[in-house]
């Protein structure tokens, strides 16, 4: 059994400004991710971010998880294990990670998760067609491994990640046929719509797929218009060809390890499904268990680094270590979320934060 | 209307664009940007302070057009790609319109391209006259565009002739 101050799960955004705080502290700690890299969604995000100067605005979000990933590889306080699942977390404190074929049980003084989010489905007749993806399958398709998904696509969901997805595909070569919203508005950033629209992709807000057509594999979609009440309006629809579907209808926090672990679960829609309840320091309802990112609620990169960094700061304050500043960073950090969650756009987030807290 | 759509309206735009007058002077920066979001590297880039400063994040961009000398260093720093420079004094006839790019190929210089507009439709041709695209701007190119006067608040994008 090893023994570790902090274990980390997950090496996206959150987990890694988790990391860099709590070792900056002091603590050691232990950082597990299942995917052979770290970076977590950041790796595909090769278009830049929003946000302010402190959260690297502007930069691109592959630029990012690169620099994340090198301070954590560089720091000895940190120990990495990429390709490690874990599994659960027991009521006697030991985490079990299964790694390399083998199961390794360790226990953490504290732990955090920051497991990110997974996508929601859509249901619709012949959504099991080959051909038809999530918008992050597609991203993963064409940004990590430079792989066309297909000719042309239909994009199904306008939030930030559908249209961003569009534009990435567009600059991949790959044409989009549409994007189509069943709400009446456009979720994405104005400015990323715009962008995709003046590249020749319309956008159609209240229009949903009614069904995906083909043999073997996709070759189009029945999409029809939607009234005020969501119904669709007979006569409207219309028949798009396309050989992908993608499917960007949101995330969901993804929570398996919370639940087993005890913690107290609450269903936010707001935040994008189930989120553990968790106090101003991000710790939830088992005392120990800190939580940051998409995990504690679907929300931007931005704010999965600031909640890393709460985290891992209180993790460590909370073992004892400290510094000069700890009191000021801490604020600081808080400062910052405040000033992102504060707009029109964090609307929903503050509302669904307030359902939260413990 | 751009949340429907995401095509602004030309009331939308009659609130971001220069005065005559200004335009009359030369190169000026215009912030298509018509949302409260949370984001502000293009104040943080403008070393002439010609964009005014963001008391709260999610306030829109405001240029200060009478700072601005239209040099372009905001342009590749907004990760909505959402401001251009426009130089209503290129030629006679042609006005000058910047576009920050990020597809391939990048056209060159002398090129004629098919110039589009914010909602997608070609709307003419225009010709190449500058492709920028230094370490700094970190790959997003800027395009100088001659393009008819006429056309200079329509143009927004372009096509390489031969690329879909
Ligand atoms: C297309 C797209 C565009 C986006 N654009 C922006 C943007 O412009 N600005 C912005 O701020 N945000 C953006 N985001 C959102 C941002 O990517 C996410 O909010 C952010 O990555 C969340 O960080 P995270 O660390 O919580 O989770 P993730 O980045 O999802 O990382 C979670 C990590 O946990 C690992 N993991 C999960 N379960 C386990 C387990 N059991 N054991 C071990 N490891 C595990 C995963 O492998 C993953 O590496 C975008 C997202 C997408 C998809
Ligand atoms: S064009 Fe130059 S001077 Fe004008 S706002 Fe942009 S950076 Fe500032
Ligand atoms: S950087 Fe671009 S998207 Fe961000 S506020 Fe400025 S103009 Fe708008």
């Amino acid at each position: 059994m090893k023994h570790r101050e902090i274990a980390i799960i997950g090496g996206g955004p959150a987990g890694l400004a988790a990391a860099l705080r709590a070792a900056n502290l002091g603590a050691r700690v232990l950082l597990i991710d299942r995917s052979d890299y770290l970076g977590g969604q950041l790796i595909k995000q090769t278009h830049r971010f929003f946000g302010s100067k402190e959260q690297r605005a502007s930069e691109r979000g592959i630029d990012i998880a690169r620099e994340l990933a090198a301070g954590v590889t560089a720091n000895e306080k940190i120990q990495v294990m990429t390709e490690a699942t874990a599994l659960g977390y027991y009521e006697d404190g030991v985490l079990l990670v299964e790694h390399h074929n083998k199961i390794t049980a360790v226990k953490p003084d504290r732990l955090i998760i920051a497991t990110g989010g997974a996508e929601k489905n859509l249901m619709f007749p012949n959504n099991d067609l080959p051909g038809i993806y999530g918008a992050g399958a597609v991203q993963t398709l064409v940004n990590v491994f430079g792989v066309k998904p297909g000719k042309k696509v239909l994009m199904v969901g306008a939030g930030n990640i559908g249209v961003i997805v569009s534009y990435q595909l567009l600059q991949a070569g790959v044409e989009v046929a549409a994007i189509i919203e069943a709400a009446p508005r456009i979720g994405a950033y104005w400015v990323h719509a715009a962008k995709v629209v003046r590249a020749g992709v319309p956008i159609y807000t209240r229009h949903t797929i009614k069904r995906a057509y083909g043999e073997q594999e996709v070759s189009g979609a029945t999409i029809v218009q939607l009234d005020e009440n969501l119904q669709p309006v007979p006569g409207t629809e219309k028949d798009i060809d396309a050989d992908v579907i993608c499917l960007s209808v949101g995330l969901t926090p993804l929570t398996e390890l919370l639940w087993q672990a005890g913690c107290q679960m609450i269903f936010v829609p707001e935040l994008g499904g189930n989120v553990p309840l968790r106090n101003e320091f991000l710790e939830t309802s088992v005392p120990g268990i800190y939580v940051a990112g998409d995990v504690a609620g679907i929300e931007e990169a931005s704010a999965a680094m600031m909640e890393g960094a709460l985290a891992g700061l209180n993790a460590a304050a909370s073992l004892g270590y400290t510094s000069e500043s700890l009191a000021s960073d801490r604020k600081n950090v808080l400062a910052q979320l405040a000033g992102l969650r504060s707009g029109p756009v964090g609307e929903k987030i503050r509302k669904g934060l307030a359902q939260a807290m413990l | 209307m751009l949340a429907q759509n995401g095509i602004p309206t030309p009331a939308d735009l009659a609130g971001v664009l220069p005065p005559a007058d200004r335009l009359a002077q030369g190169p000026v920066a215009i912030a298509e940007c018509y949302q409260n979001i949370p984001c502000d590297p293009c104040y943080h880039s403008c070393k002439q302070g010609a964009i005014r400063e963001f008391i709260d994040i999610n306030e829109r961009p405001q240029v200060d057009f009478e700072k601005c000398n239209g040099c372009g260093t905001c342009m590749s720093r907004c990760p909505g790609l959402a401001i251009f420079v426009v130089d209503a004094t290129y030629s006679d006839s042609e006005a000058l319109v910047k576009i920050p790019y990020e597809f391939l190929p990048l056209p060159e210089a002398g090129e004629t391209v098919t110039a589009i507009n914010r909602a997608g439709q070609a709307v003419g041709e225009a010709k190449v006259i500058r492709v920028q695209n230094t370490r700094v701007q970190d790959r997003t190119a800027i395009v100088w565009l001659a393009v008819p006067k006429e056309l200079m608040m329509e143009v927004r994008h372009f096509n390489v002739k031969g690329v879909r």
